[in-house]
């Protein structure tokens, strides 16, 4: 090209676009705008942490500030995946701070993060910033300690749902006295109690700290003093929020809770005791965000806080609000955009609540801006979800979860296909679907015809036959997750489907039927595949090449099999297969 | 010819819904789309040793389900718990709900447990009693038991009549200026009331100790009684 802008230029636009697909277009366009684009990249956002290295990132993307990096599958939220599995954050680590000093970011979902890691992280980045570690475990509060001690910069610090190994709540106080530059610290799935004069000095001397999302362990009499210290907090985490009713607490509460005129996000509420709840009424009018799904509160409690809401956005609630509450819900609150009914017995034979199909069709009628529902019941009609499919067009993820494996329509004990088959079809916008309750191939007849933004699909108890996968991995154009369980899925159409598998993240298969030989063949058909075979009874080639394995995780990669298996987890490639055959 | 997986068919592995048999035999594949199932059709492993099945597909066994893993085949259904994983619930929101279960229970002495004892003291009794006001649905059955508990004291007109008389408001006043014996009670704040104000659940949950009074000491506890006996009578 004789004529082209300068480099600098080039980057400078290139530094507009934000977005990874952008990015990815751009640099394919030639060879000095991958170059250029390359040296600018500062955000990666990476899957999954086995389809690729550190190794081959840093090579590629040498000025990176901020990582985000996905470990286990989904199905490990649900103990399907057995301990000891992978996603260790070490060697990226251990790679990245050679190569990235001037890291900032580190943002983490499902991965293994040790003690070691995370003080690697706190000496390793000078001016680092940002730590979210979603659903992780493998750490003590020790490492947090490190993390508190040596990141000067630290802006948030979100350990939201991750396992941590509680030792000591002395972690808190490593953070030193001239550290002022907090803006989200959220603790709520630690234990035990940390300093409260440490936490309140703490939380004084951050002016800028909007997010804060206490433990359990915090006492409601202790709300006020944090309060009336931070007034600009934009979201606050409660602990437990009950004690001896006393006026005193009550009305400080209340002085409180007036005094922040900018909190829009409510959380935590372990062992409500309901008149507790008109304390915050003062700040209900701005909140757009709820998450009330500890609250063992009744519906009408519910109801009276919920009411004052009226520009809910985002509401999490257990089943206790029942069928009555949502339509109060659906009444208050026309913002909501989100929805999720936590089930508060999930293990009862007995329905507990008078939580059925009947309240989410409501919602679905009064909230126009419905478009993510997580709903737990245990009744559903195919009339119900067609009616909720016609009210609510605009749904973007829909998972329904019927308590009862293969449950039927209550009504006409028929399968639900219909239901779900209506939700696809109306719903065109449909990026993620759960599905559960009695269901034939039919509904992937559905889906596969309809479901073509579809990004994200899960099955349990579901489907007759191959025919059923086949439908999926033929026809839905978008998919990049699918995650089965339990179902009479074999190796037919997944064979048949292999080179779709490519243009996924991965495909997850637990207790179907997929036979080790069909493993085998997968892998040696696909070599940018890696098909692993997870199986605790031993090695696969202990049993028939017929034989169905316990577990299958494939995904795409460029970094070839993983070098870091447990001994329950077997690569099938065209070296194992020459090797075990 | 049998093929390959037909060798291994008697000892694999099968996905069976109990009574299926042979699974499927009829040939029946994805057909079967719009049969009705019973709800009490149940889902567990089944080891099929039936060799019927003669084309040896896979596929067309493979229409069944497994729900666990465990080595029964009795057509008892499963309970839930024993599906690993289902319902998809974090085990975080699982253990909340189970601590908070068991916190209401300890907490709630009265409410939550199944009993509900409180010492009884008798103004002249040499001993105190202990009774479960569980064990009574009702202010009458209470008394009736106390009565019956104390019956060997001499403690004046405090015996099953007196305890019962109480219950006729008309002969409080009697009962209160007189030295007939009184019911009273302490409460959750460490206040002694009369018994008998609130309705009797409510009683159960905040008593925590008994004590039956001479009636000219229970006269300053609930002055409104009084007052609506005298409006009464």
């Amino acid at each position: 090209m004789a004529y082209s802008f300068p480099e600098e230029v080039l980057e400078y636009v290139f530094a507009f676009l934000s977005s990874d697909k952008d990015r990815n277009a751009v640099s394919l366009v030639c060879k000095s705008w991958y170059e250029i684009e390359r040296w600018c990249r500062r955000r990666i956002f990476i899957g999954n942490c086995y389809a690729v290295s550190p190794q081959i990132v840093i090579r590629r993307f040498p000025k990176v500030r901020a990582v985000k990096i996905k470990g286990k599958p989904h199905f490990a939220d649900f103990n399907l995946v057995p301990e000891g599995w992978g996603a260790y954050l070490y060697p990226w680590i251990s790679a990245m701070a050679r190569s990235y000093p001037w890291l900032e970011e580190i943002k983490l979902k499902r991965m293994v993060v040790t003690d070691e890691s995370l003080e690697l992280i706190s000496k390793s980045f000078k001016n680092f910033k940002v730590l979210v570690l979603s659903s992780c475990e493998g750490f003590t509060t020790d490492g947090l300690a490190s993390i508190a001690a040596n990141c000067r910069n630290l802006r948030e610090l979100d350990l939201r749902e991750s396992e941590v190994e509680d030792l000591s709540g002395h972690w808190l106080s490593h953070f030193p006295d001239n550290f002022t530059s907090l803006v989200s610290l959220n603790m709520s799935c630690l234990g035990s109690e940390v300093s409260f004069s440490a936490l309140e000095r703490l939380v004084s001397r951050c002016p800028n700290l909007k997010t804060l999302r206490l433990n359990r362990a915090v006492p409601v009499e202790k709300l006020p003093s944090l309060l009336r210290r931070a007034p600009q907090l934009v979201e606050f985490g409660t602990g437990a929020y009950s004690a001896e009713i006393q006026t005193d607490i009550f009305s400080n509460l209340v002085e409180a809770f007036s005094g922040c005129k900018h909190l829009k996000s409510l959380s935590g509420f372990w062992d409500v005791v309901p008149a507790y709840l008109p304390a915050m009424y003062n700040v209900c009018s701005r909140i757009t965000s709820l998450n009330l799904s500890y609250a063992t509160v009744q519906s009408p409690d519910l109801v009276e806080l919920i009411s004052q809401c009226p520009n809910l956005k985002c509401l999490w609630v257990l089943d206790y609000i029942e069928d009555a509450g949502l339509k109060a819900l659906s009444s208050y609150c026309k913002d909501l955009q989100e929805l999720r009914v936590f089930p508060s017995d999930p293990y009862g034979a007995e329905p507990n609540v008078s939580l059925t199909e009947q309240g989410l069709v409501t919602v679905s009628a009064g909230c126009p801006k419905l478009q993510s529902v997580l709903y737990f019941c245990r009744q559903m009609s195919n009339a119900a979800l067609i009616a909720i499919a016609r009210n609510r067009p605009n749904f973007i993820r829909f998972r329904l979860c019927i308590i009862e494996p293969q449950a039927p329509d209550y009504l006409t004990l028929e399968p639900l296909d219909t239901g779900f088959g209506a939700i696809v079809e109306n719903c065109k916008e449909l990026r993620r679907l759960s599905l559960s309750g009695l269901l034939t191939d039919r509904v992937f007849e559905y889906i596969g015809t309809h479901a073509k933004k579809l990004e994200m699909l899960s099955i349990a108890f579901a489907g007759d036959s191959d025919l059923g996968l086949h439908h999926v991995l033929s026809g839905c154009e978008s998919l990049r997750k699918l995650e089965i369980r339990d179902c009479p899925f074999g190796h037919k159409a997944l064979l048949a489907n292999a080179a779709k598998l490519e243009t996924m993240r991965s495909l997850w298969m637990s207790s179907c039927s997929v036979s080790y030989g069909a493993c085998k063949l997968l892998g040696q058909k696909m070599p940018r595949l890696n098909v692993e075979v997870i199986d605790e009874r031993g090695s696969p080639n202990s049993r028939p090449e017929t034989c169905p394995v316990e577990k299958l995780y494939v995904y795409r990669t460029v970094a070839g099999p993983r070098v870091d298996k447990p001994d329950f987890v077997w690569t099938m490639d065209e070296d194992a297969a020459l090797r075990l055959s | 010819m049998r093929s390959i997986m037909g060798d291994y068919e008697e000892t694999e592995l099968r996905l069976g819904l109990p009574g299926a048999g042979g699974g499927g035999n009829e040939g029946e594949t994805s057909r079967n789309n719009s049969g009705k199932r019973g709800f009490s059709e149940t889902v567990d492993l089944k080891l099929n040793l039936n060799s019927n099945n003669s084309d040896g597909n896979q596929v067309e066994d493979m229409k069944q389900k497994n729900l666990i893993q465990a080595s029964t085949d009795s057509a008892k259904p499963p309970s839930k718990t024993q599906v690993v994983g289902w319902p998809p619930v974090r085990s975080f929101r699982k253990n909340v709900l189970a601590v908070q279960k068991n916190a209401t229970a300890t907490d709630d002495k009265s409410g939550g447990s199944s009993t509900a004892f409180v010492k009884v003291s008798v103004d002249g009794a040499p001993y105190l009693r202990k009774v479960d006001l569980k064990m009574y649905q009702s202010y009458q059955q209470l008394y009736d038991a106390l009565s019956k508990m104390f019956s060997s004291f001499t403690i004046g007109n405090c015996g099953s009549q007196g305890l019962k008389d109480f219950m006729n408001e008309s002969k409080l006043i009697d009962l209160l200026n007189g030295s007939d014996c009184v019911p009273t009670y302490e409460d959750k704040d460490g206040d002694w009331m009369l018994v008998g104000d609130v309705p009797w659940e409510m009683f159960v949950d905040a008593c925590k100790r008994l004590r039956i009074m001479k009636g000219s000491e229970a006269i300053g506890l609930a002055p409104r009684t009084i007052e609506r006996c005298k409006n009464r009578c």
